[in-house]
Order: C-alpha cells, then sequence, then structure tokens
C-alpha cells in the first residue's frame, strides 16, 4: 500500500454539470468527505460543461476543445497539479482530452484554433494529471488512513461497487490503470472495493461491475436502458448486496430511474438501495445522513441506514 | 476462423417443400432445402470512404472481421439483430441495400465502449457505429433519431450558455419528440425526489430551472464553436456529395 500523496491535500475540483442538478448529493458528499478527511478542494472558476457523452456526437473535437478549456483554467490560470472530477463522464473527457492532445494533432490545431478566437490560452497536454474522486481519496488517505478514521464502521453492510462504462473504458486514455500492484484494473477495477471495505463494508462478488446502465440513452431510449438497470440490480441483489454503491452521477440517476421505471412500466421490483461511495465513506466517518446529502437520493436509504447506526 | 453469430442467409430466402420430386427422385422435406440465389450488383463502392469522412468513422479500414466487437456488445446482448462487426462488413463491401435493412437500429449504440477496449485494431466501432447512424441521416435514409434529437437539444445547450441545466435538457427533449412530460414513472421520481429535500435546495433547483446557469464571459467561444460546427456540417455534405445544407437543428 502507498503512503499518502501529499500532493493532493489540494487539488482543483471540476464538479460538472450533473453534479450541479440530479448529482447533487454527490456533490455534497464528495465536500464533505474531502473536509472530514482534511482535504482541500479549489473549485475549478468560471468552468464549462466538458461535453459529456453528447457533444462528441455533433463533433469529437468540440468536445476535446470544451475539456481542454476547463484543464487550461485549472493548470494555466489556477496553477494546479492536479484537478478531480467525481463525475466518470467529466472525468473522461478530461482524460480523453489530454490523450487526443497529446496524440493527435487535428486535435491539437483545432483546439488552438478555438482556444484562440475565444480569447484564452490553449491548453498544453501534460500540464495537469485528472484523477477520479476515487484515485483522490485511494491517494491522498489511503485504505489504512481511512481505517484509523472509521468512526461507524459499514460492518454488515452488502455492497455491489458498480463502476459502468467511462471510468475504465476505453483503456488507452487511462494509461496509469493496468499498471501492476497498486494501480487499477480497466477490466475488474477494485479501487472503490477497497475504499469501502477499508470502511468495513463487506463487499459481494458483482459480476456487472463494469457494464452499461444505457445512461447515453436514458430518455432516448428507455425501453433499452430499463432492460440493461434492472440486469445490474438484479445482478447485485442475486450476488447478496442491500446497496449498490455508485462513483458517477449519470449511473447513479440511471440507476435510480430506472428502477421506478422498471416498476411502474413493467411491474418490476428490485430492493436494491442505490449510495454513492462518497456517502457511504462519509457516514462511516461519523457524518450525518444530512451532511451526505442521503436525504437528496431518489433512491431512498434513509431508514435502512439508519436501522444500522448511520446517519 | 468462420464467425457464426450472423447468417448471411436470409430466412426468406431458403426454400423447402413438404413434397417435391425432381427428376424422378423423391426430395421432399429435408432434401428439398434450396437457398434462392441472389447477385448483388447495386454495390456502393463509396461506402467506405463516406463513412470514414465522418467523425467516428476514420478507421473503419483496419477492420478484419474477428468479431470482438459483437461479442463484447452491449446491446448484441438485448437485440442479437444489432451486430457491429456484421454492419462493418456490409460497409466496407459496399453492400448499402443490406445495410439498409437494419437502418432503425442502428442509432440504438449506447457509447459503452465495450467494442472499442475489446478491439484489436483500434477500429474504434464505437465511433463507427455514430459515424454510420450520422450517414444514414444524412442521406436522407431515416428521420434523426430520438438520440440525435437528444444530442443536439444537449450540445445547443451547451454551445450557447457553456452548461446545461438538466430539467431545461429534459423539457427541450420531450417537447422536441412531442412526448408527454407527465409519464408516470417521471411523475413518480419527481415525488420520491423532493421527498426529503429541504426547502433551500427546492429554490436552488427551481431558480436554476428559471435562470439557466451559464459560463461567464462565454459570447466569444460560442461563436468560435459555431463557426466550426458549421465548417465540419459543410466538409460531411461535401464528403457525401450532398448539396443543401440539412435543415438547422433548433
Amino acid at each position: 500500500m502507498n503512503a499518502p500523496d501529499n500532493k493532493l491535500k489540494k487539488v482543483a475540483y471540476y464538479p460538472g454539470c450533473a453534479l450541479e442538478g440530479t448529482g447533487h448529493a454527490y456533490n455534497r458528499s464528495t465536500k464533505a468527505l474531502g473536509s472530514a478527511l482534511g482535504l482541500e478542494l479549489e473549485e475549478v472558476k468560471n468552468w464549462n460543461c466538458c461535453g459529456a457523452m453528447e457533444v462528441k456526437n455533433i463533433d469529437p473535437k468540440i468536445q476535446t476543445y470544451l475539456s481542454s478549456r476547463v484543464l487550461n483554467i485549472a493548470a494555466n490560470e489556477m496553477k494546479h497539479d492536479v484537478v478531480m472530477a467525481p463525475c466518470n463522464g467529466c472525468y473522461h473527457n478530461l482524460k480523453k482530452a489530454e490523450y487526443d492532445l497529446a496524440h493527435d494533432q487535428g486535435s491539437r490545431d483545432v483546439v488552438a484554433k478555438l482556444s484562440g478566437k475565444a480569447g484564452h490560452q490553449t491548453y498544453e497536454p501534460g500540464k495537469i494529471e485528472t484523477i477520479h474522486a476515487l484515485d483522490w481519496i485511494k491517494r491522498a488517505v489511503g485504505e489504512e488512513g481511512l481505517k484509523q478514521r472509521v468512526a461507524k464502521s459499514l460492518s454488515g453492510l452488502k455492497v455491489a461497487n458498480y463502476y459502468g462504462c467511462m471510468y475504465t473504458r476505453p483503456r488507452h486514455i487511462f494509461p496509469e490503470k493496468d499498471q501492476g500492484a497498486g494501480s487499477e484494473s480497466t477490466s475488474k477495477p477494485h479501487f472503490m472495493d477497497d475504499l469501502l471495505a477499508a470502511a468495513g463494508a463487506e463487499n459481494v462478488d458483482f459480476a456487472l461491475k463494469t457494464a452499461c446502465c444505457g445512461g447515453a440513452h436514458t430518455l432516448s431510449d428507455s425501453d433499452t436502458s430499463t432492460k440493461l438497470v434492472v440486469n445490474i440490480i438484479r445482478a447485485a441483489e442475486a450476488a447478496g448486496a442491500d446497496v449498490i454503491a455508485t462513483e458517477c452521477p449519470t449511473c447513479h440517476s440511471g440507476l435510480e430511474m430506472h428502477q421506478i421505471r422498471a416498476e411502474k412500466n413493467f411491474g418490476v421490483k428490485t430492493k436494491a438501495k442505490v449510495v454513492y461511495f462518497t456517502q457511504l465513506l462519509g457516514l462511516a466517518l461519523g457524518l450525518s445522513a444530512r451532511k451526505v446529502g442521503l436525504h437528496e437520493n431518489v433512491s431512498d436509504s434513509l431508514g435502512f441506514l439508519k436501522a444500522r447506526g448511520l446517519g | 476462423m468462420p464467425i457464426h453469430e450472423k447468417s448471411l442467409i436470409r430466412p426468406e430466402n431458403i426454400k423447402s417443400h413438404e413434397h417435391k420430386v425432381v427428376d424422378g427422385i423423391d426430395v421432399s422435406g429435408h432434401w428439398s432445402t434450396f437457398i434462392e440465389s441472389r447477385v448483388v450488383t447495386d454495390y456502393n463502392e463509396e461506402l467506405q470512404d463516406e463513412i470514414a469522412a465522418l467523425p467516428g468513422g476514420e478507421n473503419i479500414h483496419r477492420c478484419w472481421q474477428c468479431g470482438s466487437c459483437t461479442n463484447a456488445c452491449t446491446v448484441n446482448a438485448i437485440n442479437p439483430d444489432f451486430n457491429p462487426r456484421f454492419w462493418i462488413y456490409l460497409i466496407r463491401m459496399g453492400m448499402e441495400s443490406e445495410l439498409l435493412r437494419d437502418k432503425d437500429i442502428i442509432w440504438q449504440c449506447v457509447s459503452c465502449n465495450k467494442c472499442t477496449y475489446a478491439c484489436p485494431r483500434d477500429v474504434a466501432p464505437e465511433g463507427v457505429m455514430k459515424a454510420t447512424a450520422h450517414w444514414l441521416e444524412l442521406k436522407g435514409h431515416t428521420k434523426p433519431s430520438p438520440s440525435t434529437a437528444f444530442d443536439e437539444v444537449f450540445s445547443h445547450q451547451v454551445i450557447e450558455t457553456g452548461k446545461i441545466e438538466e430539467g431545461r435538457v429534459i423539457r427541450g427533449f420531450f417537447a422536441r419528440t412531442a412526448q408527454p412530460l407527465n409519464q408516470p414513472w417521471l411523475v413518480e421520481m419527481v415525488k420520491r425526489m423532493v421527498r426529503h429535500l429541504p426547502i433551500g435546495l427546492l429554490t436552488r433547483m427551481g431558480l436554476s430551472a428559471l435562470v439557466a446557469p451559464r459560463t461567464s464571459d462565454w459570447s466569444r467561444a460560442r461563436d468560435a464553436i459555431k463557426e466550426y460546427v458549421a465548417e465540419q456540417e459543410a466538409h460531411h455534405r461535401a464528403a457525401l456529395s450532398l448539396d443543401a445544407p440539412r435543415a438547422a437543428a433548433e
């Protein structure tokens, strides 16, 4: 296990659009968890949307530009070495922009042209490191550090860790993954499992960690998304999970929304609670349910977690 | 190695007869199964180049038909007709009319990137699916899909203001696709969403629905992006030998 990385005591924070809307509980719990752990987050000033899943379908290079503008502010205007994005979509797009700018002249040209016209500095690849909220806690605090701070163990809580698509795919934009011991795996990610286990949770053997929830078509092809989500929730329940831990606002709200849609439109009822990993870790550190935004989740886990002495 | 996940023989072209005698020999039942012969003459030799000219399609020429994409595909698992390997094959062969048989499902790619993860040749099949869906719409073979409507509503907001507000995107998408907002599951979700919410947060959400969040000092970026989008659209239409611009997105 690596020693805590002091470089991560203060990082730039890119919440993204979802964390100001349906993912607000993730925003709240990420900030609460950071301050409980003595980690400082400085929000990227006047940020813009990274392009999400949609802008690339209009043109992929606009997405690269949008993400590069965020990287430029964090790196060149705010002088940060690290930017942390809790949303898988944001994290993925910043990583992809970094990769494309380092490897593709066409992307560099478009970003330089658009940055010039927009009146700001062009982001040069390699200026800043993009990390996910999982990397942040794992590297800044680590399992040992977490264990020492646990006030209310998650013991007895059966959790399926769900990572979704954008955290690990495609492989080439995550050069630091699959690098042996201590690094994250793209085929079987485990950072969330590691952190929740350190907080006492019992992680179930869940085969659909990186399955797709159909988030990109959650409204445009809802029946497909509902089928995919029902598969995921049923697999988690079959593995014995009471709770599905998430680390992406789109996955999280997709699971919540299609759990309801499956019930209303198809009469398919499932029970698993959907909770952000930052909420679970916050509860383990002794933070209140309100402090980690449990009441903001659509999936109601308040009573269930309270009955276990959490929150 | 042969790939067995998709037969090139259409079911309607398989003919068998319960009672059939050919040249005095009884070939009834199983013995009389024949495949109706057909000759493909309407190749579109430009098809691969046209797909490769659209964003995402650039690497299609690298495919060697291993089938890893289809094997990994999320959508194929729930609909066997959704078959990226087969479509890439048809495009590379120039078999446009065969491709058009599946024109109404190609847009359903969920962009999970499992194919791109599995592909040993860096074809980026997810991109090829998007390019193909885009091609079908540009050529007028299909109407803009619900996915395109969503992408356009979403991107329009990003380009105009720098940010999105989810409520606005959802309302815009439902209006664009003429769906009512009062769907039982959506009503139930909103009910559950506000159940425990404190007044402060509700007010904040209400405000952001009225006054869209925006990135300040955004107008120059907005104009630069719009200009670039228009340029690219012209390039794409030229690559597909199309003239008049498509009706502007709302």
